[in-house]
Formats: structure tokens, sequence, C-alpha cells
């Protein structure tokens, strides 16, 4: 199987000399299930943000889908769909228009664009409410919508950055079986980071565990388990990362949000 | 072709979104329209005996550049909306250049500006104002839409250096209350003070008041020519500025 994410030597450095992640490497295979696990400020959004082409690594070189998404960004855009850990639609539009624009921006024709709108609508059961505004969503609805959206240009690789947080557990379930679906159906390599490790044990193929930047675990679930002398990938995770709890600080982002849940009446 | 479709769908959102806005839109007409009642009625027979004519026909095109301004600048700075609720980062990973993001948006931006500027012309209509010549109405909406693109340029160009809408504040009043109160769009330019007169000099937004004055009302201070060079000018500057700093953004 060959690999269809490389990560050599990345180094993220910030301006005010944190190193957010020092000196990875790790590749993924074509077709495989990856779980990107680590505890908060460990370094897992950074990576993503530099493997997904919106952060400049410091050092290291980045290929998804053959593709160094430094020299040649778009051609690595094109090989993958995201569906972020906040929502990234837009709430004035409608659902079909999210996916519509969507579209347009990867260059799908017109005729080919309506099509695979309408099988990706089918694909996460939002067919009814196409026409809807997508404020008028739960945030369950949300993160199907966008799952739809990060799929529509057939990528072979899609990143999800905790796509089951603070969903109900039904939610949870239905959207691990459309991607559990997807893999086995069209091959798409899954990479994707999430804190409930029991659905981590449950999908993943392989694993790889991020703390202070560096990664400090990598390989099967079964080798995880077995290395540590766990019972579970929880148990395994606890013992490579220790038991403390990791503090992070609120982002402008987070006041932001608070701010607009404030006036919007708390709905998101 | 594929980056003008580009271009095309980001002006196509923002348009969608000021049309789904109504009444963002009609709050927005508010002020214009206070403006012109009291300081067009109120200052007018203080003008008149000043010998300066009517006040309301020279006011017209100074409100309407301030319904301008406002509407761009602020679909500028929406870059900062669209970064805290995430959807800047759809666009960041879409295959396509910065540059025809930013130009989409900034297209959608000052089309909106400028169909603000359209309106506070006919609400003033409405409150009795007469251009000199309707034939002069097509140049003016041109003005309109390059003083808009000038704007919304800087309101991206800003927009891209901040985090969240802390700085926001600071926007409105060192940036656009400045660029409106000091570009004569409420008072006549000659014999000003000379320090007043140069700074007016140096606010383009005095040269997008000072065209349509000329092509609304018949009585343009610097001329027409100067008034289209110096925005056509600036626009191309800031839009190129726009551009670069849009391209550099991080998340």
């Amino acid at each position: 199987m060959s690999a269809i994410i490389e990560v050599e030597h990345l180094t993220k450095k910030f301006d005010d000399g944190t190193v957010a992640v020092d000196d990875i490497s790790f590749s993924v295979e074509q077709g495989s299930i990856f779980a990107f696990l680590g505890p908060n400020g460990a370094g897992k959004s950074t990576t993503i943000k530099m493997l997904t082409t919106i952060l400049h690594p410091t050092e290291g070189v980045v290929h998804v889908g053959g593709a160094d998404v430094h020299e040649n960004p778009s051609e690595a855009r094109r090989a993958f769909g995201i569906v972020f850990q906040d929502p990234s639609l837009d709430d004035e539009l409608t659902a079909y228009e999210n996916l519509d624009f969507h579209g347009a921006l990867y260059g799908i024709s017109k005729k080919e664009r309506e099509k695979r709108i309408d099988d990706m609508f089918e694909f996460v059961e939002l067919s009814n409410r196409r026409d809807s505004l997508v404020k008028e969503f739960s945030g369950g609805m949300k993160r199907r919508l966008e799952i739809a959206r990060g799929l529509l240009h057939h990528p072979r690789v899609l990143f999800l950055d905790e796509p089951t947080l603070g969903l109900d557990p039904q939610t949870r379930n239905h959207l691990w079986r459309y991607i559990a679906d997807l893999n086995a159906s069209e091959g798409i390599t899954v990479f994707f980071t999430t804190h409930y490790l029991e659905e981590a044990e449950r999908i993943a193929n392989k694993t790889a565990i991020i703390d202070h930047g560096k990664i400090i675990a990598s390989g099967t679930v079964e080798e995880l388990k077995q290395n540590t002398g766990a019972a579970t990938l929880e148990e395994a995770y606890l013992s490579l990362t220790g038991k403390s709890i990791r503090e992070e600080e609120g982002s402008a982002r987070d006041h932001m949000r608070a701010m607009h849940r404030a006036w919007r009446g708390g709905k998101r | 072709m594929y980056s003008l479709n580009v271009i095309y769908v980001l002006w196509l959102r923002q348009i969608k979104r000021y049309y789904r806005a109504r009444s963002r839109v009609i709050g927005s007409l508010a002020q214009p329209l206070l403006f012109l009642v009291a300081l067009g009625y109120g200052f007018g027979p203080v003008f008149a005996q000043a010998g300066q004519g009517n006040y309301l026909s020279f006011l017209v095109p100074g409100v309407m550049s301030m319904s301008i301004i406002f509407t761009a600048m602020f679909s500028g700075i929406e870059v900062i909306w669209d970064r805290q609720f995430g959807f800047l980062r759809e666009t960041l990973v879409a295959p396509v250049s910065r540059l025809s993001i930013m130009l989409g948006r900034t297209l959608g931006g000052a089309t909106v500006a400028t169909g603000q500027g359209v309106i506070v012309f006919f609400i003033s209509l409405l409150i009795g104002f007469r251009p000199t010549s309707w034939g002069l109405f097509i140049p003016a909406v041109l003005i309109m839409f390059l003083v808009a693109m000038l704007f919304t340029a800087v309101g991206t160009a800003v927009a891209s250096r901040l985090e969240d809408m802390q700085g926001f504040q600071l926007i409105m009043n060192f940036l656009i209350m400045p660029l409106f109160f000091l570009s004569g769009a409420l008072f006549p330019l000659n014999d000003l003070p000379s320090v007043l007169a140069t700074i007016v000099r140096i606010d383009p937004l005095s040269y997008g008041v000072d065209a349509l004055r000329g092509l609304l009302s018949g009585s343009a201070f610097f001329g027409l020519g100067l008034d289209v060079g110096v925005l056509a000018g600036v626009t191309v500057l800031f839009l190129a500025i726009g551009g670069y700093l849009f391209s550099t953004i991080e998340i």
C-alpha cells in the first residue's frame, strides 16, 4: 500500500517562540482510517492546519495526494476534503447554496454539480432540507452538511477535526457509519481527530498520538494496547499522555462565539 | 475562465447576503435620511444666506458618499466576521488563488455599497433633491462604484490584519469617521483653513464626493479629471495592498 499523506520533519514555531509542532514525521496509507490523537494543546490542530495548506510550516515537507502542500497547494487542495472542528458554513445561505458554492470553487461544472449535490444530500439524509437556510439547522445537521460538502469534489482524503464534538450519541453513530461506508465503498482515506477514544478504537486502522508537539506513539490500536499493556485504547492513551489536565487558552474566537450566541439566543 | 467563475460565485454570495438581510438594509438607510433631513433642512437657510446656494443639493452627494464608504468598509471588514465564524477557511482551502477570492469579495461588496448609494440618491429625490442632468446619472453610478471598490479594498486590507472584532471600534473611530468628516461631504472646500484644506486633499473620499457633486449638483471643486485620476490610482493601489494582505492570511 502506498502513502497518501507523507509528513517529514514537520515543525511549527510561532512568533512568540512556542513550538507547537516539533519535528514530526509520519505517513498515512491510502484507504486507511487514521486517528490522530492527543490532549488539548498538543499540536493536533496546528498539524491539521499545515496538512491542509492554511498554515505554513516553519520547517518540513508535507505531501497530500502526492502533491507538496507548499509548492503546489492547489493540487493538494483538490485531493482532500475537510470538516473543520468549528462550523464553517455560511449561515445566511441555504444548504444547497453552500454546496453549490463549494462545487463552483472546485471547478465542477454546473450539470455535474447538480447531480453530485443530489447524491450527497441523499447520502447524509438532508434531501428534504436542501432549501432551508443553514442558520435554521441543528449542530448535527450542520455537521452532516459539512461532511456532504467535504465529499462533494470526490476527494481522496477526508480530514475530520473532532467531527463528533458536541453531538448526541445517535448522531455520532450515524456519522461514523457514513464514514465507514465511504471508506469501504469508495476507498477514501480518512484522517480524523477525536477525544472520544472508544470511537477511535472502534473505527481506526492506525493511530498516532501527539503530545507536546511530538509523536509519542503510533501503530495499530492493537499494537498500542500491547505496548502499554492496556485493555482499551483509552487506558493506553492515558498511560502515554499522563492524567493531568491540559489548559488551553481561550482564544478570541471563543470569545466571539460566546458573544454571538448571546445575541442570537443560544441556538448554535 | 475558471477564476472568473470563482470571482462570480464570491460576488454572488455577497449579493445574496445583502438581499437576505433586508432589515439591515432598511436600518442602514435611517442614518443618511437623518443627515439629509436634519442637516439639509437645518443648515439650508444659513448656507443660502452665505451666498452658497442650495445646501440640500450640495449635501446629497456627500451623504451618498457617506452611505457608500460605510457599507464598503463594512463589507471589507466582513473578512473578520468570516474568519470568526469559520467560512473564511472554506474559501482558503479551496484550490483557487487568494487573489481571485479577494477580487470576488471586493466586487460583491462594492456592488452592494453602490446599491446603497443609489438608494440614498432616490430617497433624496423624495425630499426635494433634483440632479442637474439625468444624463449624468450613469457616470455618477460609475464613480460610486469606483469609490465603493476603493473602500471595500481598504476594509479588506485592514481586516486581513485583524484577528477579531475588538479592532472594530478602532476602525470605526480612527478610519471611517475621519475619512467621512474630513472629505468635504458636509462643507464647501473654498476658503478652508490651510491645515484642513491639506487634510481634505489627502483624504481620497474628498475626490469621490467632489466627482459626484460635479456630476449631480454641477459644482466640482477639484474638477472631474483630477477626481477620477486620483480615485482610480488609489483604488488600484489599495486593491494591490488588500490582495497582498489577504493572500498572507493564516488561520
